[in-house]
């Protein structure tokens, strides 16, 4: 972030440094690594019928593709080993990373063709082979390849000097044109809703992704928008936004509260089947998300074994209202407007402050780590109990619990297999507990858990039972659990113990990370992003082919967020301000310093 | 009331054991020397997160997956040896080469993870770390399973004159039992006297009591913490061995339970001692052999009516006493009494069927209480001042 604005406002006519040999060179060892890390792991096959742009590029080559631009660029940017100014080395470090990257490749290109090491890695065989040889001699192919990315490499070279507009209009363009091609299956879902279906039709090639032509509309469409933009970074726009008057920030937030309410009133009625059980899965997570942000995020306790409370809600309402648990009591459904619905509601509460309270107590005396793991520890022991053949009478074991009953309002029926009822219950849910969440951040409560993260000794000091502090942020997180979970029982009719693995808790983590600890739009765009588009440990998101890799990209995207952007995409703007004290700081000086060159200039 | 359930079980273990309706001597014998070996692994990969918890004081959630990347790819060595008649013709020297090969990529993605991850986060708030290295666990856990495929790998099978039992101090001890005991014990020597002896050793235990203090003093920081990540990976992949020889079947997933269980054991023995992991390690091994039978057996057992008021009688006293002399410990275990004499009284007693399903439930257990009742361990912890809590 700050590399780009130094580079903006650096004059371009002070000496250029010398290229960074090394750094090249490792970076390009890095991306030819990566290339083979990719195809190897077997991306470029599974993906290849994918198709991005018909019939030239698929999403298999895609993932190949980017590296020696993102590569490229990194190899171009200053930092603090190698400071300097802006200029033609840049492009020259690009030109050389990206061939370098290409050689590489065209390298573990020759030895998968020469010899069969499928009895080891299982993709490497000679479909991938022909995949990446394009049927021609290997000899051709790698200088296709050497050729292309050293092509690819100068393109990054060259948006990292680009002007600002110039790398807007380019970033738009290739986004969208992604973008759209990612989104065909909601595309054509919401045509068809609209009865506009010639539109997906004419965007969309026979056998899936862009036509070429479609493909350039849409490029020149978004670099046009991309033009209109001023091409100023997420930070500058967040400054812009803490800048604003409290009041006309509030208005804002008023219009956009609106908006998004009257969305989810009226989307789904346009939408198909499909694109609502997407929608209905997200908000699951959302509701799981913001209670383990309450945890995690507010009051800074890591707690791995999150998963278990979901399981608590989940058996709790699958135990009350299936007629296959001795528990049964016939007339006992999740109704909404019934007595044994509200006493279904009600226990499952109970069982969900239970849990927390047992799970809380003896863990929260515990340093942050010790604690992360004794709350894994927990997950797997409740889970593990329940697949027993011990408690199998009351639970089921490994079959689980089935023919859970449906939800209802009333007299009618909230089936779990109508995705537009589901998304409406799952909404009603998500938006009562955004609003709980959003008032307890306010609150005395809140402001402890903030005290409590910040500095636990100040914070006791200060006259905040830490304790009870601490225990009421895991019993709320886990009442979202639970209710996440009652809600699950219903909609998916039948629960099973492998439903309720650590991976679970894993990837709610990953979208509180991801979307930014302690932030609530954080973690609505965390779960929109991930499980709309890679999807839940079960769930089927919208790029099912990534179905196998997602738990890769995962574990990666919480490794990179950890490293590169430890607040989240959409940070708690305290939180912000804690990790990134400086920057901002600095931010907020250059962004005065080229205000007054603009002044000069004109 | 874990400590109740625990004496429960224990004393009804024994008493049905003399009652013989529990298991037979020869069994418990067997229970205990697998216990024992398989604490041995576990010790082993204590110290991994021992020295690192030690260093740089947080949890290297990803040391299960070093280990497991050992025993993978000590598979392919194994496979290929076998394939070539080695295996067979000259055990010895096939079992070397395996070990060389399984520590050398264990070794080297130990040190992979610190340069790319933990380097950059050094003076990050302790969660950072945690979250990034949960992280990389699970990246290679699925890079593994994309690029060798999730199917269990089966090692060749040992030689017969290897595998079958040894008459030791009248213990029937299976061959490949005492290989990795042996193992295990040739590899603590060696790290032992590498921390004592060397100097490299001193700058570790440097590094561990002060970072800042130990670069003013000239010893390289960077190059100590790498040390330390490749002796642990170096570790690691002996444990992936000694695993590879006692179940021979590795996976993808091989690596996240025993990781768990070896941090119980880093923890039971204090962090970032040394002798205290191996300690800890064999103790769970041997809890965790012994546990499901000692322990959750026991509870079909009823204790005696008569038995149970002396119990009853001996709790209220011990409460009483306990209160009076303010020792919470006499409490508890007065409590503890109590209920087992309520218990005994009332008749009631739990069998519990499908008893290995819970093998892993003991395991966790026995994780959660050390860390809420012991988290500094049996020997004491040898941490930095900053990382005490």
């Amino acid at each position: 972030m700050t590399h780009t604005l130094e580079q903006i406002d650096a004059p371009a006519s002070s000496t250029p440094s010398p290229v960074d040999w090394s750094k090249v060179q490792k970076w390009g060892v890095l991306g030819g690594l990566t290339m083979s890390f990719i195809a190897a792991i077997g991306m470029v096959t599974a993906l290849d019928q994918r198709l991005i742009i018909s019939p030239w590029l698929s999403l298999g080559f895609l993932t190949l593709l980017w590296t020696p631009v993102v590569f490229g660029i990194i190899a171009a940017t200053e930092d603090a080993e190698t400071p300097g100014v802006a200029g033609d080395r840049d492009v020259i470090s690009g030109f050389v990373t990206g061939p370098l990257s290409g050689l590489f490749f065209a390298f573990f290109i020759v030895i998968i063709d020469a010899f069969d090491l499928t009895d080891i890695f299982r993709n490497l065989g000679p479909k991938l082979v022909e995949l990446l040889t394009f049927g021609r001699g290997v000899g051709v192919a790698a200088a296709l390849w050497i050729i292309s990315c050293g092509l690819l490499g100068l393109l990054g070279g060259t948006l990292k000097i680009a002007p600002r507009k110039a790398r807007s209009m380019i970033g738009a363009a290739a986004m969208s044109v992604v973008g759209v091609a990612l989104l065909e299956i909601i595309v054509t879902d919401i045509t068809q809703g609209l009865r506009i279906e010639f539109v997906a039709d004419w965007i969309y090639a026979l056998n899936g992704g862009l036509t070429p032509a479609s493909a350039l509309v849409i490029a020149a469409g978004s670099a046009l928008f991309g033009l209109r933009s001023d091409g100023s970074t997420l930070a500058e726009r967040r400054l812009e936004r803490m800048n604003l008057d409290p009041e006309v920030r509030f208005r804002k937030n008023v219009v956009a509260a609106v908006l998004t309410i009257l969305a989810v009133i009226f989307l789904p009625m346009i939408l198909g089947g499909l694109t609502n059980d997407l929608l209905a899965n997200v908000g699951l997570f959302i509701l799981m998300g913001l209670g383990l942000n309450i945890v995690v995020g507010s009051a800074g306790l890591l707690d791995l074994g999150y998963v278990a409370f979901f399981a608590v809600g989940a058996y709790t309402t699958a135990v009350l209202t299936s007629p296959l648990s001795p528990f049964f009591t016939p007339g006992w459904t999740l109704n909404f407007f019934s007595l044994e619905g509200a006493a279904v509601i009600t226990i499952v509460l109970i069982m969900a402050v239970i849990a927390g309270v047992l799970v809380g107590t003896p863990v929260i005396r515990l340093r942050g780590d010790y604690l992360a793991i004794v709350t894994l520890g927990f997950g797997e022991i409740i889970r593990i109990l329940f697949l027993s053949d011990w408690l199998a009478p009351y639970f089921g074991g490994a079959q689980g619990i089935t023919n859970v009953p449906s939800a209802g309002l009333g007299p009618v029926e909230i089936r779990g297999t109508s995705s537009q009822a589901m998304f409406y219950l799952i909404a009603a849910f998500v938006g009562a507990a955004i609003y709980v969440a959003w008032r307890l951040q306010a609150s005395r409560t809140g402001r402890a858990w903030t005290a409590l993260r910040e500095d636990e000794d100040a914070a006791e000091a200060m006259g905040i039972n830490t304790t009870a502090a601490k225990l009421t942020a895991f019993v709320i997180g886990a009442i979202f659990a639970g209710f996440a979970g009652m809600i699950f029982a219903v909609k998916v009719g039948s629960i099973f113990p492998s439903s309720f693995k650590l991976l679970l808790s894993i990837i709610i983590l990953v979208i509180v990370i991801v979307g930014g600890m302690g932030s609530i739009p954080g973690v609505i765009i965390g779960a929109v992003v991930l499980i709309g588009i890679l999807g839940g440990p079960t769930q089927q998101g919208l790029l099912q082919e990534f179905g196998q890799f997602k738990l890769l990209i995962y574990g990666a995207l919480l490794v990179v967020m950890m490293l590169k952007r430890p607040e989240g995409l959409w940070p708690n703007v305290r939180r912000q301000r804690e990790l990134h004290q400086d920057e901002m700081s600095q931010d907020a000086w250059l962004m005065e310093e080229s205000s007054q060159d603009k002044d000069g200039d004109s | 009331m874990a400590i109740f359930i625990i004496i429960w079980g224990f004393v009804g273990a024994i008493a049905l054991g003399a009652q013989g309706e529990g298991l037979s001597l020869a069994a418990w014998r067997q229970l205990f020397v697998a216990g024992i070996a398989q604490g041995a692994m576990y010790g082993l990969l204590a110290l991994g997160y021992s020295m690192v918890y030690g260093v740089l004081g947080f949890i290297n959630f990803a040391h299960g997956e070093v280990f497991m990347v050992g025993a993978i790819v000590g598979f392919f060595a194994a496979n290929t040896l076998f394939d070539a008649g080695l295996w067979e013709s000259n055990f010895i020297l096939s079992i070397l080469i395996v070990l060389i090969v399984a520590m050398a990529t264990s070794t080297f993605t130990a040190v992979l993870i610190e340069k790319i991850a933990y380097r950059p986060l050094r003076n990050a708030p302790r969660l950072i770390p945690l979250i990034t290295s949960i992280g990389i666990s699970f990246f290679i856990q699925n890079a593994v399973q994309l690029l060798v495929g999730p199917a269990v790998k089966t090692y060749p099978a040992p030689p017969t004159w290897l595998s079958n039992p040894i008459e030791f101090l009248g213990f029937r001890v299976p061959g490949t039992t005492v290989l990795v005991v042996v193992l295990a014990l040739t590899s603590m020597t060696g790290l032992w006297l590498f921390v004592e002896r060397s100097a490299t050793g001193r700058a570790m235990r440097a590094v561990a009591e002060d970072k800042e203090i130990a670069a003013l003093m000239g010893i390289n920081v960077d190059r100590v913490i790498i040390t330390t990540f490749a002796v642990g990976g170096a570790m690691a992949g002996v444990a992936g061995l000694m695993w590879a020889i006692m179940f021979r079947g590795v996976s993808f997933i091989t690596g996240f339970l025993p990781g768990i269980k070896a941090f119980t054991a880093a923890v039971l023995g204090g962090i970032g001692n040394m002798a205290g992991a191996m300690f800890g390690g064999i103790l769970l091994g041997l809890f965790e052999g012994l546990g499901p039978n000692v322990v959750l057996r026991g509870l079909a057992w009823q204790i005696p009516t008569a038995l149970a008021i002396v119990l009853l009688v001996v709790g209220v006293v011990s409460i009483l006493g306990g209160r009076a002399l303010n020792r919470s410990g006499i409490v508890v275990l007065g409590a503890a009494t109590v209920l087992m004499g309520l218990v005994g009284v009332s008749g009631f007693t739990i069998v519990i069927p499908g008893l290995s399903q819970l093998k892993d439930v003991v395991a966790f257990t026995a994780l959660v209480l050390v860390l809420i009742f012991k988290p500094g361990g049996l020997f004491g912890e040898r941490l930095s001042k900053e990382d005490r809590a």
